[in-house]
């Protein structure tokens, strides 16, 4: 039996890019930085190298603490570590943080070189295949011809997914969580009232409120109360907050009364202190635009057709924001277009946010995924 | 286990180099293995059960975690050579509906299934009791049995559904039984196609 234990104190690396990056969008970088951890060794022929793609609010720091921070673990530690699933005994792991991100990656935040000032709102759009090729960039910088795996969930699992489109020599394995070929319109739905909250702040200021010294943390907060209603199941919810009271009884107040009240304005209230609300604006279009088989006539298959990498496709049962039948139109489409996949359905009450979680039989599944993998 | 290699041999055999195959209920992955090594066949099992799905994982079998009650919808007309289910039919409700879906998704079927009328199994059930065999390893109260059916009856099915019988072979402990199948043989296995 493993012992698993922590990768312990961590530190970020930063890679420079000088080369310019063509954009979906039609614009162009003329060169970009990205922030990224790795953990575990790369072996000597290098063939051991896992990506971990971040979702909508993640970031590179995915397992270990940082020295100044030791209750702050990455946000993926259940997963990775010496003796985890994910075992960096035996994988090279890199997590970096995606291309228009807050957590040190060229971004809004960052210094325009044509003004000398913040990108703000003018940074350009990103997207998913935009972050494969920036990640490309890093695989190149790390000495990394071909990764054994790249894993990721939801917003994370269609840049695995996208790894073995774009770049199928250079990948062996995709690991698809919890994620879905493309947003439906409700998906949308949701992402639109969230950045319609963040424009419509009177601190937005069109994006470059860091000029003004104010972040639209009001617009920020209810974005991201939003997306936590989506992330949950309605039985977790339940039994979760229930409908209990704060007060035992109705006190006829707009202040917290419900329990699940509570929880949301504490998840919305401190999201603002750790995320940019540009960066959220910029993922939210990027999850909006992906659809790999646009460009195929809306045909999956054909779409993956080029794909030369194995699967995993996992879903969790009680997840509504990508639900199973969206895992299943992926298995679908590789399976009629005769690649290797498996596909697991977890049955785990918590939404959506399953993915984080440490389910037996997900991380069994996730395990012995990547011992094969291993040999 | 429940699968016994003479199973695996006859299943082989009705296989060529290289198909497509579907294993339904495919368990540990361990059929899927065999004909990957001595037919190089390409494919998926099905396993709806978490441990059994996680043995295949584990084996390196391409697994999917699907409900079979539910049939194999999203998987497309003819997309497989051969559809196998491995002495699971009787485990599951929907008889009609899964040998229909079999058929439509791959061009033949394979079905192998414990033979009820078997003789020993007759023997208990005049002495009172509910059988309990090699091919019927259960107790009444944790079988995850749910149609009792015979040879005579499955043949019986395959007419009433049009569904073409192309070979059918019936063994006793291994051994290959060619008189009275319905009496003596306490496992069948079936080559199936498509009438009309």
């Amino acid at each position: 039996m493993n012992t698993a234990a922590s990768v312990g104190v961590v530190s970020p690396s930063r890679a420079r890019f000088d080369a310019p990056l063509a954009l979906r969008c039609g614009r162009t970088l003329p060169g970009f930085e990205l922030v990224y951890e790795t953990y575990g060794q790369l072996n000597a022929d290098r063939s051991n190298a896992v990506l971990v793609c971040h979702a909508l609010s993640g970031s590179h720091h995915l397992a270990g603490t940082y020295a100044d921070q030791p209750d702050n673990p990455g946000w993926w530690d259940n997963l990775i570590g010496p003796g985890k699933p994910l075992d960096t005994n035996r994988f090279f792991v890199i997590g970096v943080n995606n291309l228009g991100g807050c957590y040190g990656s060229s971004g809004p935040q960052s210094v325009n070189p044509a003004t000398g000032k913040p990108w703000g709102a003018d940074f350009p759009f990103v997207t998913v295949e935009d972050w494969v090729d920036s990640q490309a960039r890093l695989a190149d910088h790390l000495g990394i011809e071909r990764f054994a795996a790249v894993v990721g969930g939801s917003l994370g699992g269609m840049q695995a997914m996208n790894w073995a489109i774009q770049y199928p020599d250079r990948i062996a394995h995709a690991v698809v969580i919890a994620s879905a070929p493309r947003l439906t319109a409700q998906n949308i739905a949701f992402n639109e009232v969230a950045r319609q909250a963040i424009l419509k702040d009177p601190d937005f200021h069109g994006g470059h409120y860091y000029e003004h010294g104010v972040v639209p943390a009001r617009g920020l907060s209810q974005a991201r109360m939003v997306g936590h209603i989506t992330y949950l199941s309605d039985d977790s919810m339940d039994e979760k907050f229930g409908r209990r009271l704060r007060h035992g009884k109705p006190i006829y107040s707009y202040d917290v009364e419900f329990e699940v009240e509570s929880y949301l304005r504490y998840q919305g209230e401190k999201f603002p202190g750790y995320f940019d609300a540009n960066t959220y604006l910029l993922t939210t279009k990027a999850l909006d635009y992906y659809d790999p088989a646009a460009g195929h006539g809306g045909d999956l298959t054909k779409a993956l057709s080029v794909a030369s990498a194995d699967f995993l496709v996992v879903s969790f049962s009680t997840d509504w924001r990508f639900s199973p039948g969206r895992s299943k139109e992926i298995v679908n489409a590789l399976v009629h277009s005769d690649k290797r996949v498996s596909y697991a359905e977890i049955d785990c009450h918590a939404g959506h946010d399953s993915f984080l979680l440490d389910d037996p039989l997900y991380h069994g599944v996730l395990r012995a995924y990547f011992d094969n993998i291993a040999g | 286990m429940a699968y016994q290699r003479y199973d695996y041999e006859v299943i082989a055999s009705w296989i060529q180099p290289g198909e497509r195959v579907l294993d339904l209920g495919c368990g540990d992955g361990s059929l899927l293995k065999y004909l990957g090594d001595v037919r190089q066949v390409r494919g998926y099992g099905v396993e709806n059960e978490p441990d059994r799905m996680l043995a295949s994982i584990r084996n390196g079998i391409n697994v999917l975690q699907l409900d079979l009650e539910q049939g194999l919808a999203g998987i497309e007309d003819n997309a497989f050579d051969h559809v196998i289910m491995s002495l699971s039919l009787q485990a599951i409700h929907n008889t009609q509906g899964i040998l229909a879906e079999m058929l439509r998704v791959g061009h033949e079927a394979v079905v192998s299934f414990p033979n009820f009328a078997y003789w020993r199994h007759r023997q208990s059930i005049i002495n009172g009791r509910m059988p309990v065999s090699e091919s019927l390893p259960h107790q009444w109260f944790n079988t995850p049995n749910v149609r009792f059916f015979t040879i005579a009856d499955f043949e019986a099915l395959c007419a009433d559904e049009g569904i073409a019988i192309r070979e059918g072979l019936a063994f006793d402990e291994g051994k290959v039984v060619v008189d009275e199948p319905n009496f003596m043989a306490s496992v069948a296995l079936y080559r199936l196609g498509r009438d009309r």
